[in-house]
């Protein structure tokens, strides 16, 4: 009977997944790509998303749900490029001091996050997600209107015309891959950024340990029962807003990674996507919105990016016009959340209204005594 | 004695500051203040309060639709574009149809009702499979459903020559031009016009139909069944109300009205959106009726008359009298800071009753 159960509830973490692999399996050879320019892309793919998407794990191990607030990460990773690359410092040293810049904004940004959502509770995901948008009204103000005029911008490559706010696209050229090519390993002609990779498996040990520490545990505690972990003496809200804080300095310095290998951004575009990705890849490798796990992650930027790569080509080859593939990946992007969190929420209610049974059953069980 | 005084008006003050809400006594502050800068900076009054009174009577039953399921205690309605997208359904098919005129506003709002029929109840039944976490998932349907029609509207055999691509002779063209079939129809209805006033006699009339159906609705048996649901639903159980019957056909009416807003927000503005368009058209439409005085679980329909003006008011306003002050157009981060500022602020507040 036990084992039953944990078959089925194995079936329904592993059908989004499954349907994946059906849909790639189905489109790749439609798409007519070769594996090996496919495994070049995964590779390529999983070094500039792999961290971004990490920075997702904390909240839903506070029990937070998806922090759709990583866009807040993104946009302090983004001030922080603006100003490098005004100041010209190129390369590494400039990632870095980007970084270094984007924490303290991040910092601030995740603490903000934090407390709103602290008022909000039972309803963190769609605050989150409104907060994301309210974000991205002020990033413009700061970045549009006091860029160049508040805050001093030397450079007229990437300042408007007009003399202040920055410019629809900032190139990062001076800086372009300088991490992915610090040690490049190349594999029959795949080549594998071996420091971003290093990095990103440190995070990833990073996250393991960090769910055995006082503060690990604390969340986890937090997550499970809010009322249970006040009185066993945990600072709910202190908690909740750490774990809202790492997530966003997290999401800071994933963003710079990301950007550092595209080598260009949409300044007022590039992190608003970015939130709805990193979640809907992390879903699509089988986590649920109160669990997920490293592994949940790879196994989604694999399955979800080469969705991402074949869908359009498929698309064209099957209809003859490529927009429907476009289409079609922002749709399964989409339907993907949805049903994620359809799944999550019916199966909230089943254990609510299981826990109540047996609370019945032994309520009968007493009077029958 | 002085002192107490002045500490018992600040807190009849900030009573009437808690009651009023801040953010919304700001917000008609604040437009206040642009009606009556306005003329000083060479922006005209008369055409100022068109605009402000057409993008109302565009608008309002957008707004309108949020009140059945804030009501039923469903939240806001996120999930808007899935009725956005039944009333684009309506006002392709009606033109190719080829109705024109004043029929085709009349045939598309028909043949918009079965689809939002049909998409609210399947809707409203997951609403009702999901109960607490209602607003984040009617924002990703309202997405998905957004998206999942951008394949469609490129693939659904259309034909007529005035909304499929000229070269390609198939799928819709993004913006489809109402020229010839009902732009302005309601508009035009007992137009006033005194100078460079305006006033859209006919939408104002539609919507105050729509509103004062909405009103009496809301006292009838069902309607106040629908509101002891949202506010209570344990004691409306209690009363022998089916509580899932009531919801579902909240959310219904909220998608029919969604689509019927739509219809008259083309008539209108001229033109019908495909594709992304609807995408964000819930925030607007939601931000509107919370600035109206609204919360996640109660709202009137005085809210949402109030909402839609400030916001109207607000979103017209600001870049003309911006721009002819100070040449800076910053009216779009105003706009999404106090409209994305404004939900946050519902969302944090604490509701009476819960779930």
């Amino acid at each position: 009977m036990k084992k039953k159960f944990a078959l089925g509830s194995f079936m329904t973490r592993a059908s989004v997944p499954l349907m994946f692999m059906i849909i790639c399996a189905f489109c790749i050879p439609l798409s007519g790509l070769s594996p090996s320019y496919l495994i070049n892309e995964i590779v390529t793919r999983m070094g500039r998303n792999a961290f971004l998407i990490l920075s997702l794990l904390i909240p839903i191990m506070a029990g937070m749900g998806l922090n759709f607030g990583m866009t807040l990460g993104a946009m302090a990773g983004e001030i922080g490029l603006i100003l490098v690359s005004d100041w010209q410092i190129v390369g590494i040293p400039g990632m870095v001091l980007a970084m270094i810049i984007s924490v303290p904004i991040s910092v601030l940004l995740g603490l903000f996050c934090g407390k709103i959502l602290n008022m909000a509770k039972g309803r963190e995901m769609i605050t989150s997600y409104i907060m994301s948008y309210f974000m991205t009204g002020v990033y413009q103000l700061v970045v549009l209107y006091m860029m160049g005029s508040i805050i001093p911008i030397r450079h007229s490559n990437i300042k408007l015309p007009r003399g202040y706010g920055i410019r629809n696209t900032v190139s990062l050229l001076s800086m372009r891959q300088k991490l992915d090519n610090l040690w490049p390993v190349y594999i029959n002609g795949v080549k594998i950024p071996m420091v971003t990779f290093i990095i990103i498996a440190l995070m990833c040990l990073v996250i393991v340990w960090f769910r055995r520490t006082k503060l690990g545990q604390d969340m986890r505690a937090v997550g499970q029962d809010m009322e249970v972990a006040r009185d066993a003496g945990i600072n709910v809200e202190r908690t909740r807003i750490l774990s809202i804080i790492i997530s966003t300095v997290l999401a800071g310095i994933g963003m710079i990674i990301y950007l550092q290998n595209l080598g260009n951004f949409a300044t007022y575009t590039s992190h608003s996507q970015i939130g709805m990705f990193a979640i809907a890849a992390l879903l699509v490798g089988g986590a649920s919105v109160d669990k997920a796990s490293v592994g949940n992650v790879f196994l989604g930027v694999i399955l979800f990016h080469l969705m991402f790569i074949v869908a359009p080509k498929a698309g064209t080859a099957i209809t003859g016009d490529s927009m429907i593939g476009e289409y079609f990946r922002v749709f399964v992007s989409y339907a993907v959340i949805t049903i994620a969190l359809i799944m999550y929420e019916t199966a909230k209610r089943r254990n609510k209204s299981m826990e109540g049974q047996r609370l019945m059953m032994e309520q009968k069980k007493e009077e029958a005594k | 004695m002085g002192e107490e005084l002045t500490r018992k008006e600040k807190g009849k003050l900030l009573k009437f500051v808690d009651s009023f809400g801040l953010p919304r006594l700001i917000i008609t502050g604040f437009l206040a203040l642009l009606l009556i800068v306005a003329p000083f900076v060479g922006a005209d009054l008369p055409t100022q309060l068109t605009n402000i009174i057409a993008r109302f009577s565009w608008n309002g039953v957008l707004v309108l639709a949020m009140v059945p399921m804030v009501h039923s205690g469903c939240g806001l309605n996120f999930g808007l574009p899935l009725g956005i997208i039944s009333g684009l359904l309506g006002a392709t098919l009606s033109i190719e149809f080829g109705f024109t005129g004043g029929l085709s506003f009349v045939m598309a709002i028909l043949i918009a009702t079965p689809f939002a029929l049909i998409l609210g109840s399947l809707y409203g039944w997951l609403l009702n499979k999901i109960k607490g976490g209602e607003m984040m998932i009617a924002t990703y349907v309202g997405f998905s459903s957004v998206s999942f029609m951008c394949m469609m509207w490129l693939v659904l055999p259309y034909h007529s020559p005035t909304m499929v691509w000229g070269l390609s002779g198939k799928g819709l063209r993004t913006t489809i031009s109402l020229e010839g079939y009902y732009n302005q129809v309601l508009a035009n209805f007992l137009r006033i016009k005194i100078g460079n006033f305006v006033v859209p006699t006919g939408t104002l009339l539609f919507f105050a139909l729509l509103a004062f159906g909405m009103w009496a609705f809301l006292h009838t048996r069902t309607g106040t069944a629908m509101t002891a649901v949202g506010s209570n639903p344990a004691f409306a159980r209690a009363a022998g109300v089916n509580v899932d019957r009531i919801r579902l056909l909240s959310v219904v009416m909220s998608t029919w009205l969604a689509a019927v807003g739509i219809l008259v927000y083309e008539q209108g503005f001229g033109f019908i959106q495909l594709y992304m368009a609807p995408f964000n058209m819930a925030l607007p439409a939601v931000s509107a009726i919370l600035i109206g005085g609204a919360s996640v679980n109660k709202a009137s329909i005085p809210n949402v008359i109030i909402g839609t003006i400030l916001f109207q008011g607000m979103l017209t306003m600001t870049p003309t009298v911006m721009n002819n002050m100070i040449h800076m157009d910053m009216s779009e981060v105003i706009r999404v800071v106090v409209s994305q500022g404004m939900i946050l602020y519902a969302l944090t507040r604490r509701t009476e009753g819960g779930k």
